[in-house]
């Protein structure tokens, strides 16, 4: 069993790592990061260009940890932590925040769900001051989950009317079957109506504990300013005794190989064919995430640089937008191409897509495109921490993937060392273009799809 | 230049914490502007050039052109072929992209602050040599049909939007959208969009923006190396003058398609920056619309569990007078005619009772605090810092700023009454037809 005194939250000035951000000196970011007795680890980075503060708390909270049947009880929690605690309303929270020009904000994403506080400095003790007490004391009143629910339940037949959003659910499904990954963050009308209110309690008791977050906060703060706010504020976040959890299950990731290609067409009185096509691809550890990074650059994640673009777009004016990605999650998560087109086109790009996935597994790339996508990726990281929002979110989501502490430093050597050989290779391993999953959502009038 | 440098430090007392105080302004002998904005807390630049050429200055019967334009911007000239643009930009680490708007047309790259030499030297080459080749119209005509067929008409929300707009201006060519109308876009030939080119894209219509770790007098020789030699075309652009009659009269229009929710839109007409009720206008919308604790979502979603989502938008940031805007969705089972009332309510209670000085700070805080937290990004420094000049002058920034620090209770109340009236209003309503799925059997 752990103790927790409260004194002890005195040495959160000393400072387990320290190292640089950005390469050139004069614009080098000092990160400082520690873990406090509470078992909450600390980032936090100053910048006093501007007088404001970025605060993001990541809670290792998402659908990862929800039962089937009560999916999207994570997000429904984070959404209901600003509607009412013991000491305010959920009218009084906004009404504060928003008085002084702040936001406060709760998102859950497939691995995690983050608070972000963006304050100027001079309330920032305020924005403190709510952000612990919606942390702390939520209330989860019955009739704001009811509210909230009513609102998740709505938004989610509104995206019905959204093609892309019919086709990126139908995809997920098939992809992950009755794995976590397979269902939609905010849950589905029915899991929605199974949450009562102890699920939601018991979810928060069980996820929001300090030794189960990450506070990374970046702005115009010292580390004094910021030991102090910590102190008076999260003081009371007390870690939990836990016995051998019991719970839900880690759940089988059911994503066996189907043998031929799954393709599901969904029919809706419209112009164009969204289409998705991919399959299981990897998780962020994975040695070949780097190898994988610059392949998918090079097939149709980097942009206009990308053969995807250049061909179904640039070359055959067929799309406004093609791309593709990896979502490398905590664990394996979707390769995906998406795509719209005219209905009446919609077989020649997915031919096309098939001809490039083969082209890529069975020739290697040139050295242009080779040096390009490392030089882009590379030479991207700069400009993806410009804004104090933009490096808050990324020092947590960096803890929280155990991508290192210096993996600033080692990005560039990740990158610059994969081969020609290594993306052959990652191409024919993750990329599979005869078990795959294809959804079509169009006009079935119109759809032309014997082409491929 | 020490005149310049007299007129900033005013304007610093005046507005602490504004940077674009820091602006420096120059002209080259062609008549081109160029803003630079010093920052040096990243290794970043961000570089942008604005030209002033939007949908509102196109004909009839090619609407779209200004859009269609400025994709074909990418396509490369005989030094730098199709798509080499971005690719170069991507090398670099950068980023790059373009807009076009009802007033403007901005084409802008964020990169390393060592490489702005090439965003220089790129957009420098392409507001002369670009190529336009006929075959690559085509392509691109076409990729622009697919981008309106997914943001318009696969979309019932923003095909209400263009519906809505379209109604409310009938003389002015806010009327019709920037991506432009489908039978349009199709007829545009490679010949129109020279013609709009040459006349559009010179230095007397243009300026840059730079905001970054750069250091003025080098980034500015680059600039004058560059951008010095383009010719400054004989021509006179037409001055367009539109202006729309006042409307007498509610205007309404239906859409009927496939839908989930049924959908609602108001607009009202409205004067912009740097008329003297623009600010007051931009405190109500942010009064009405701005957060959880604003007047319509505490009302409407919070309260009444009407709507599942509703909106109040002014931008005063127009070159001629456009809409205040309200919208929303009804909740499930809920009618959208009492979403329209409850708004409607939310309007009359304003001209009833003077708002509290509390709610008024409150949503001057706001507009206030998004500025500065703006202020982190190159990008949209330089965006504001544009969207003034384009306006006039990017001093107009101080007016704005301090107009809106000025607007009082009786204002935001007055404007309301002014301009939030029945007859002056157009409303649309998307009316969700039902999937016709099963009978197709297949």
């Amino acid at each position: 069993m752990r103790s927790w005194e409260d004194k002890k939250i005195r040495y959160l000035l000393v400072l387990l790592t320290v190292h640089c951000l950005l390469l050139t000196d004069a614009h080098a970011i000092e990160i400082k990061k520690q873990t406090l007795p509470n078992g909450l680890t600390v980032i936090h980075a100053e910048r006093h260009s501007l007088p404001i503060v970025m605060v993001t708390l990541l809670i290792k909270a998402s659908p990862l940890n929800e039962p089937e049947d009560k999916a999207g009880v994570a997000y429904l929690t984070a959404k209901l932590l600003n509607e009412g605690t013991a000491k305010r309303k959920a009218l009084e929270i906004s009404e504060e925040i928003e008085f002084i020009g702040a936001s406060l904000n709760a998102s859950t994403n497939s691995d995690y769900t983050t608070i972000s506080l963006s304050i100027l400095k001079k309330d920032v003790d305020k924005g403190f001051d709510i952000l612990s007490d919606t942390l702390l004391n939520p209330l989860f009143s019955e009739d704001e989950i009811n509210r909230k629910k009513e609102i998740i339940k709505g938004s989610l037949r509104q995206s019905e009317e959204d093609p892309s959003f019919v086709a990126s659910k139908a995809f997920i499904k098939e992809v992950f079957k009755n794995h976590p990954y397979g269902r939609l963050v905010n849950g589905s009308i029915e899991s929605i109506d199974n949450i009562k209110r102890d699920d939601i309690i018991g979810f928060y008791k069980k996820h929001y504990l300090p030794d189960n977050a990450i506070l990374s906060v970046v702005g115009d703060l010292t580390p004094q300013e910021l030991g102090s706010l910590i102190k008076k504020y999260l003081g009371q976040w007390k870690p939990k005794v836990r016995s051998q959890e019991s719970g839900v299950k880690s759940q089988e990731s059911d994503t066996k190989k189907t043998d031929k290609p799954k393709v599901v067409i969904i029919h809706k009185d419209i112009t164009q064919a969204n289409i998705v096509f991919g399959h299981l691809g990897i998780a962020r550890n994975d040695d070949n995430y780097y190898a994988v990074s610059v392949m998918n650059y090079i097939l149709g994640g980097g942009g206009f640089a990308s053969r995807l673009m250049k061909v179904v777009r640039d070359d055959m004016g067929l799309t406004y937008s093609i791309y593709s990605s990896f979502s490398g999650n905590k664990e394996p998560g979707q390769f995906e191409i998406e795509v719209q087109t005219k209905n009446e086109s919609a077989g020649i790009v997915i031919k096309e897509i098939l001809k490039q996935i083969n082209k890529i597994r069975t020739e290697p790339v040139s050295n242009q495109e080779l040096e390009d996508a490392k030089a882009y990726l590379t030479g991207s990281f700069p400009r993806r921490l410009e804004t104090s929002r933009r490096i808050a979110d990324f020092l947590a989501a960096v803890q929280f993937y155990n991508l290192g502490d210096d993996y600033i430093e080692r990005y560039p050597d990740y990158i610059n060392m994969v081969t020609k050989e290594d993306i052959l290779r990652v191409s024919k391993k993750y990329l599979n273009p005869e078990n795959y999953v294809l959804v079509i959502v169009g006009n079935k009038k119109k759809l032309s799809l014997s082409e491929f | 230049m020490r005149l310049l440098k007299f007129l900033l430090v005013s304007i610093f007392l005046f507005i602490p914490f504004t940077v674009y105080s820091a602006v420096k302004e120059y002209r080259l002998k062609n008549d081109l502007k160029v803003l630079i904005i010093e920052d040096h807390k990243a290794p970043l630049a961000t570089f942008q050039i604005w030209y002033r050429v939007g949908s509102r200055d196109e004909p009839i019967g090619k609407t779209g052109i200004s859009h269609l334009l400025e994709h074909m911007m990418f396509k490369g000239t005989p030094k730098y072929g199709s798509k080499q643009f971005s690719n170069i930009i991507q090398r670099s680490g950068g980023a790059d992209n373009a807009h076009t708007t009802k007033d403007y047309t901005m084409y802008h790259q964020t990169l390393s602050s060592d490489r702005i030499g090439l965003s220089i030297e790129l957009e420098a080459d392409r507001v002369v040599n670009l190529l336009l080749d006929p075959k690559e119209v085509v392509s691109e005509r076409n990729v622009v049909m697919e981008e309106r067929r997914m943001r318009y008409e696969d979309d019932p929300q923003n095909l209400l939007y263009e519906e809505v707009i379209a109604t409310a201006f009938k003389a002015h060519p806010y009327n019709w959208p920037v991506i432009g109308w489908m039978s349009d876009i199709a007829s545009i030939e490679r010949n129109d969009l020279y013609e709009h080119y040459k006349n559009y894209y010179a230095p007397d219509n243009a300026f840059i923006v730079i905001s970054g770790d750069v250091n003025v007098e080098d980034v500015l020789s680059k600039i004058k190396r560059n951008f010095e030699s383009v010719p400054k075309p004989q021509r006179n652009l037409p001055v367009k003058n539109f202006s729309e009659p006042l409307q007498k009269g509610e205007k309404r229009v239906y859409l009927r398609k496939e839908a989930e929710l049924p959908y609602l839109l108001i607009a009202y007409h409205v004067p912009s920056f740097p008329h003297e009720d623009s600010f007051a206008l931009t405190v109500l919308s942010a009064m009405l619309s701005k957060g959880k604790s604003a007047r319509l979502y505490r009302s409407i979603i919070y309260e009444k569990r009407l709507a599942l989502n509703v909106f109040a938008n002014y931008s005063g940031l127009y070159k001629d007078p456009f809409l205040f805007v309200f919208g929303g969705s009804a909740a499930p089972g809920k009618n959208i005619e009492d979403v329209e009332r409850s708004i409607y309510n939310e309007i009359e209670r304003i001209t009833k009772e003077v708002p509290s000085e509390k709610e008024i700070q409150k949503a001057k805080n706001q507009i206030e605090a998004s500025f500065i937290f703006a202020q982190d990004s190159n990008y949209t420094k330089a965006l504001y810092t544009g969207i003034f000049e384009m306006l006039g002058d990017w001093r107009l920034m101080d007016i704005y700023l301090e107009g809106i620090r000025k607007v009082r209770t009786e204002d935001v109340q007055s404007v309301a009454k002014k301009y939030l009236v029945d007859d002056n209003k157009t409303v649309g309503i998307l009316v969700p037809v039902k999937k016709e799925d099963e009978k197709l059997g297949r």
